[in-house]
């Protein structure tokens, strides 16, 4: 039972986000394990980003809370933060500034000094292959490259969890392949988040998929599991058939 | 403490690293040479001080202190990366006391290079040093408290032209508190606000500086005053960062 525990690293509990006039996030709660990865689907607007600003700290839930590495979110922002490694969507970085000066201002945020903040950023930047761009204003790379160094951001500090949103938006399929597998090689001793609406990739690197729809979690199963529930026994009619309303699949048969 | 300090180091570098630096001290210098020498007689007068010089400080701040300060917040905001920022490891206020410091250390270098002005009065007589010291303490002070008002302001909107506008209106509305045509306005009307006016006014305060005293009293009030807009500035962003 213990080991249970200490395994689950993210935990959400009835989460709610309202704006006014709409429910944006309503009542999602999961629990992601070290070792797992989960692909977190759903159309646009369905209430992923949202919900993974509140697992980071940077929106306030209405209502619930989540937990990371029994930090809460809430009355622990700090400590969970520190444990957290958070891409946000669209990879923001500060544009004026060259790839090693970006890691480095993280790395001193994250904590490290000296020898180990170079010994660190230089591991970032080896792992997302970076080592060609370093001394180049982040304004003047592409948008795959920007987007690599909004993950070495996120990895530095070697964090037990990742909240990574739409990691390979933007990416070619070269790159979208080294980050899948960059995210299988971390998958042993890391709880992963990622959020994607590229259906190929929930086959090709998570262990466990959640969609979401409207705010509410509408499956949470293996991605062999979901694929069963449409008789095609493809992912994209499982897609299709969970986030559209049923009136629409008619109308579209 | 640290966190403050490395938030406006970064920050710092940003304006280096763009053309903002360098566009505001030429014009900053070039405003502060063009009023000291001909609007404000600096030779006809004959004395050696820089009153002429002074008497211009906050109304140069006023025009380009907001310039500095408009993309404070709204662009962290317009490129994203204030969900960077606020989900690392920092608190709210260690964020928005190191961007204001980064500012207020901007400030103080643009200021630094009006040097030549300090020069050239010791070349020409003999002045006073202490209250051309207190004068440029005073200024400092002056943009720090406009500083301290634009990045509030900046917070409250995406929209860097917006956050200019309301910031040069407030600060204009701090700076000419003490003026006649508002004070006469107010006793008229309101007495109780004028003497509220004449207290709450950056350019009286600031006006004992230049007069070589440093009084308790007005120090306390731009730090109060400091205080109290970087408090809002915290407040706004919690509020609205996620908007």
């Amino acid at each position: 039972m213990a080991a249970q525990i200490e395994a689950t690293l993210i935990e959400i509990d009835g989460l709610t986000k309202k704006f006014s006039g709409f429910v944006a996030v309503d009542n999602v709660s999961f629990q992601v394990a070290r070792g797992e990865v989960l692909g977190f689907l759903g159309p646009n607007g369905a209430g992923k980003s949202t919900t993974m600003r509140m697992l980071a700290g940077f929106m306030t839930p209405t209502a619930g809370t989540a937990r990371i590495c029994g930090h809460d979110v809430r009355d622990a922002s700090l400590a969970a933060r520190k444990r957290l490694g958070f891409l946000p969507e669209g990879a923001p970085t500060y544009p004026e500034m060259t790839v090693l000066a970006f890691l480095q201002f993280v790395g001193r945020i994250r904590g490290y000094r000296g020898r180990e903040l170079a010994d660190r950023v230089a591991h970032a930047i080896d792992l997302t292959t970076l080592a060609g761009v370093r001394l180049q204003p982040v304004e003047t790379l592409s948008k795959g490259f920007k987007r690599r160094v909004g993950l070495a951001q996120a990895l530095l500090h070697d964090p037990d969890v990742l909240v990574l949103d739409e990691p390979t938006d933007g990416l070619d399929p070269n790159q979208k392949h080294e980050v899948r597998k960059l995210i299988a090689d971390m998958r042993a001793n890391k709880a992963i988040v990622i959020s994607t609406h590229i259906l190929e990739e929930v086959d090709a690197v998570c262990t466990r998929a959640i969609v979401i729809a409207n705010g509410r979690v509408v499956a949470d199963a293996t991605p062999a599991d979901l694929a069963k529930l449409a008789p095609s026994g493809k992912l994209d009619d499982v897609f299709r058939q969970l986030t559209l309303p049923p009136s629409t699949l008619n109308a579209a048969a | 403490m640290r966190n403050t300090l490395i938030v406006a180091r970064r920050e710092l570098g940003g304006y280096f690293a763009t053309p903002v630096a360098v566009v505001f001290i030429v014009i900053f210098l070039a405003l502060q040479g063009m009023l000291t020498f001909n609007l404000g007689n600096f030779f006809d007068r004959n004395q050696a001080d820089l009153a002429p010089f002074f008497n211009f400080v906050p109304w140069v701040f006023l025009l380009l202190v907001p310039a500095i300060t408009m993309r404070l917040w709204a662009e962290e905001r317009r490129l994203g990366t204030i969900e960077l920022l606020l989900t690392l490891p920092i608190t709210l206020a260690e964020a928005v006391v190191g961007k204001f410091l980064a500012a207020w250390a901007f400030c103080a270098i643009a200021l630094a290079l009006t040097f030549p002005f300090v020069i050239t009065v010791n070349y020409l007589g003999t002045p006073d040093n202490g209250v051309i010291a207190s004068g440029y303490l005073g200024a400092l002070l002056v943009a720090g408290a406009f500083l301290s008002v634009g990045a509030a302001l900046s917070a409250a909107t995406k929209n860097q032209v917006i956050a200019f506008v309301l910031a040069v209106s407030v600060c204009f509305i701090f700076a000419v508190a003490s003026y006649p045509v508002v004070t006469d306005f107010l006793s008229r009307n309101m007495p109780v606000l004028a003497d509220v006016a004449r207290r709450v006014s950056v350019t009286e305060r600031f006006g004992a500086f230049t007069r070589g005293v440093i009084g308790l009293r007005d120090v306390i009030f731009f730090a109060s005053f400091i205080g109290f807009w970087l408090f809002l500035n915290i407040v706004i962003v919690e509020h609205r960062k996620a908007d």
